[in-house]
């Protein structure tokens, strides 16, 4: 791209339209520290609704299920998901259209059919509705995002660094351990982030497939919006904010420094 | 490789940080309930009582629990059905009979609640709290007091109403502002009721089962249809804040305990509604939830427990209706098949734009 | 003897990482093996099951009565119903002009950063996304109310002195749809951006095109790709979504979303709703199919 300097009329709308996406953030986290609790007006400042929240079991019960879910599903969806970028990517097989159609499926479809078809799936077949349907499901659904991320990685990959190894007489699982996996270990990562961030997010596909004692933090959230209205829920959000960008900034540091 | 290696890092640490917070309870309950329904101090006293940790999930109406429990959702031990969706449950065999030796607190109910005519003898629930839906109001907000439903139809009230997000709640409504049962089949009557509530349309600002009194109270609304404990617990904080029961009569359910069928923890749930019943922890739920209270030994206690409070549960014609509430008000009652015809109703109006 | 010979040589005539090493076409089967698998489990066969489902009827309790009937296909064509297909299309739609016109300039600002910036500057948009969604649409909730900051902040400043009647209408659902849907516009008309070379726009500006010019001839022609991808991404999950209505729009708007989860949850009509599922399913199935082969399904799309 060319290295003029933009517009300046650009930079100002960039600017605005970055404000438009944060300024909802930072005020949520500003009135986390609200003494009112209806949220109206500003009267002071407190950290009660911090420690209020780290005494809500069900709180601190949903975070458990939501790490838990997001964990093995990444973990599950990661390695299944490079698998079928790999084979999409490098090989030809009978049925190859059927398989790549069938793994954008889960893309495609609108988020509350799919929930819905997995309910009506898991009632019909009397498995109990719980954490493990809600890992199941999620690992339906992240496994195409990461096959999509990995195969865009695959894309430019330039195979003779494989021949190479091969010739200098490593099989070939030694070669995808050595050679290729470290290779595509960005874009792998980039899938795994991917998921992780579609599983811990996810409101719909759980809300469908969620039983007793299985709330996630999207669930209780979502109760919270609507029923308790108190700073607690923006305590809450100030947390999941302050967490998150603390752990990018980690892996973005992290990344810099490697390059 | 640092990047894995932070990563996973974080990743063992939020791990450990959240093993270590939330222990697995080996005894547990789990509660399936209206939200805003059951105290957490109820809730914690329970566990420190009997060492049971209670797991509290949240629907927004019957619909939703009769809904979820046909799914399959199963693994809840104890649900708070209302009135009517307790007969349906009966009728389909999805609730287990109750073992009133394990249930000695019975005996504390006002027995004008005990026995109704959806449960004789009260062999699968007990009730729990019970309430009428009718009309709140700000009196500094409103054009004029509203005494009647049909009142609210007026323009005056253009998009300054909240209203229960409840199909049955909300065309009942309607169809006792025209004078027929809340729980008609009729189909002229339901056509009647659905044009009348599309006239009605635009005065609804929003539609809100959870909390319709947050809507009252930060000025969103000016009048809601809404239950009585969301009025009251309105007027506590606003003392502006009206609750009338209109006159061509309001709603009135009852809600109940109930274990569903092949509930993994029978002992637990009998021991927790045996708690619920017990006078001290009839006065948390009026403390924080203020519906009326079937609890009469509850009630009693609550004289020198909080006599304040107790003075303001009398008073308030929310939590105490006073018999010309009661005259007027009409249950809902399952209607079978014609519930689709109440859905249509619902999906047409809400889908008018 | 005979039968260890046999044996012997059996075993040693299928070795399966023999079959693995020397065959590709057993090698791409393995490693897709266990995609296909997982998903025809998961997948397929719920969507199979609700297609069964929608030739169902609704037994008095709201169970499932096992008589077939196409009677709730032809509920679909009520005119009600396509009322609100209309009008969540219509959302989808806006949705995704809006987030077109509005992340169009910033993906392009993007673009023609200077290449360290620009990481930074994706990761910038990323950022709030990685929070919770139910979060960001209570946050724009406090921010529109009739208490809320829009209102105090404009009334503040004097510009008006009744509150903005904003919340729990659709131009409040609009504002939330755009909001969460932007970075799935932006992300991929970046990409297409980015890849515009250097040269083809140096080639217009030697051939005297003036800059609009060559932005109309040049730029947006070549992000074409970039904008079919936002679209299909921001367009099939817009029309298909209940919560930003719900929350947002007072729950006063009925979307085909609604509709579906009311059929689950609330009228417990499950074989209605597995038809409207299959009717969501087969529009957005449609779309895609047209798009997609309009784009050329290839890498342009690939993130």
């Amino acid at each position: 791209m060319s290295e003029k300097k933009p517009a300046l009329w650009l930079r100002i709308y960039t600017f605005l339209v970055y404000a438009y996406i944060y300024i909802p953030i930072i005020i949520l986290v500003v009135f986390s520290f609200n003494k009112q609790k209806l949220n109206i007006r500003w009267e002071g400042f407190t950290l009660d609704w911090y420690n209020k929240l780290f005494n809500d079991h069900q709180v601190l019960l949903a975070t458990r299920n939501t790490l838990m879910i997001a964990f093995i599903s990444t973990i599950v969806a990661t390695v299944i998901g490079t698998m079928a970028a790999l084979a999409l990517q490098r090989y030809h097989f009978p049925g190859y259209g059927a398989s790549e159609t069938l793994m954008y499926i889960p893309i495609i479809i609108p988020e509350v059919v799919m929930g819905i078809s997995l309910l009506a799936f898991f009632a019909l077949i009397n498995f109990k509705l719980g954490l493990v349907t809600i890992t199941l499901s999620h690992i339906a659904f992240n496994i195409p995002f990461v096959a999509l991320v990995v195969r865009a990685r695959l894309h430019g990959f330039d195979k003779s660094i494989e021949e190479a190894s091969m010739d200098l007489g490593a099989n070939e699982l030694v070669t995808f351990w050595r050679v290729t996996l470290p290779t595509i270990m960005p874009g792998v990562l980039s899938g795994a982030m991917l998921a992780l961030t579609l599983s811990l997010d996810d409101y719909v596909i759980t809300y469908f497939t969620a039983g007793p004692g299985s709330t996630t933090l999207p669930l209780r959230i979502f109760s919270m919006v609507r029923f308790t209205v108190t700073p607690e829920v923006n305590a809450l959000s100030a947390l999941w904010v302050a967490i998150v960008f603390v752990i990018l900034f980690i892996s973005e540091y992290a990344q810099r420094r490697r390059a | 490789m640092k990047k894995i290696r932070i990563v996973s890092i974080v990743m063992l640490l939020a791990l450990l940080m959240v093993a270590c917070g939330a222990q697995k309870a080996s005894k547990v309950l789990n509660l399936y309930a209206w939200s805003e329904y059951v105290p957490q101090v109820l809730l914690d006293n329970f566990t420190t009582a009997t060492g049971i940790q209670v797991n509290y999930d949240t629907y927004s109406s019957n619909e939703e629990l009769l809904a979820k429990l046909q799914a399959g959702a199963s693994g809840y031990d104890v649900i708070i059905p209302s009135d009517y969706t307790v007969a349906i449950m009966i009728k389909q065999g999805m609730l287990e009979m109750l073992d009133k030796s394990k249930i000695p607190n019975f005996a504390n109910l006002d027995n004008r609640f005990t026995n109704p005519d959806f449960d004789p003898g009260d062999l699968y629930t007990v009730p729990y709290q019970w309430g009428t839906t009718g009309l709140a109001y700000d009196k500094t907000m409103v054009p004029f007091e509203p005494k009647r439903w049909a009142d609210v139809w007026d323009p005056a009230f253009a998009n300054r109403l909240v209203a229960l997000d409840d199909e049955r709640e909300i065309i009942g409504v309607v169809l006792q502002m025209l004078g027929y049962s809340k729980n008609t089949t009729d189909q002229a009557q339901l056509d009647e009721a659905k044009q009348k509530f599309l006239d009605l349309k635009p005065n609804i600002r929003l539609f809100d089962s959870d909390s319709p009194h947050s809507a009252l109270l930060n000025g969103e609304a000016w009048a809601g249809i809404m239950w009585n404990g969301d009025a009251a617990l309105a007027y506590r904080e606003n003392p502006n804040i009206v609750y009338i029961c209109p006159e061509e009569g309001c709603g009135i359910w009852f809600d109940n305990l109930a274990i569903p069928k092949n509930a993994p923890h029978l002992d637990a749930a009998m021991a927790f509604i045996n708690f619920v019943l017990s006078p001290e922890a009839s006065v948390l739920i009026t403390e924080e939830f203020p519906y009326s209270s079937p609890n009469a030994a509850g009630l009693e206690y609550l004289k020198t427990y909080d006599a304040a409070l107790y003075q303001s549960y009398m008073d308030f014609p929310g939590t105490n209706p006073p018999s010309d509430f009661l005259a007027h008000a009409t249950p809902i009652r399952d209607v079978g098949d014609a519930t689709t015809l109440y859905d249509r109703i619902w999906t047409e109006v809400k889908g008018e734009e | 003897m005979i039968t260890a010979e046999i044996s012997e040589k059996t075993i040693h005539r299928f070795s399966l990482k023999k079959a693995l090493r020397e065959s590709p076409v057993a090698q791409g089967l393995f490693l897709m093996g266990p995609t296909n698998t997982y998903l025809i489990i998961f997948m397929v066969i719920p969507l199979i099951l609700v297609t069964a489902l929608s030739f169902l009827s609704r037994g008095t309790y709201g169970e499932v009565v096992y008589k077939f009937s196409i009677e709730n296909y032809v509920r679909l064509f009520d005119p009600l119903y396509a009322k609100i297909l209309g009008y969540s299309l219509l959302v989808g739609l806006l949705t995704t002009v809006f987030s077109l016109v509005i992340g169009y300039p910033m993906a392009y600002y993007i673009a023609r950063a200077p290449a360290r910036q620009r990481s930074l500057l994706l990761f910038l948009i990323l950022l709030p996304f990685w929070t919770n969604f139910i979060i960001r649409i209570y946050a724009w909730i406090m921010i529109l109310r009739s208490s809320g900051f829009l209102n105090s902040f404009l009334q503040w400043i004097g510009i008006i002195h009744e509150p903005l009647n904003i919340l729990y209408t659709p131009t409040a659902v609009l504002i939330g749809m755009v909001y969460e849907f932007l970075p799935f516009m932006v992300l991929p008309l970046y990409t297409s951006l980015e890849k515009i070379e250097n040269a083809q726009l140096e080639a217009a500006a030697d051939l005297g095109a003036p800059p609009w010019k060559a932005f109309l001839r040049v730029t947006l022609p070549l992000s074409v790709p970039g904008m079919i991808a936002g679209t299909i991404l921001v367009f099939i999950p817009a029309m298909g979504m209940f919560v930003v209505p719900d929350l947002m729009g007072g729950a006063k708007t009925i979307l085909i979303g609604n509709v579906i989860r009311n059929q689950f949850l609330t009228a417990r009509d499950w074989p209605f709703g597995a038809a409207a599922s299959m009717l969501l399913m087969v529009l957005t199935m449609v779309f895609t199919l047209y798009y997609t082969r309009k784009a050329g399904f290839g890498e342009e799309l690939l993130i």
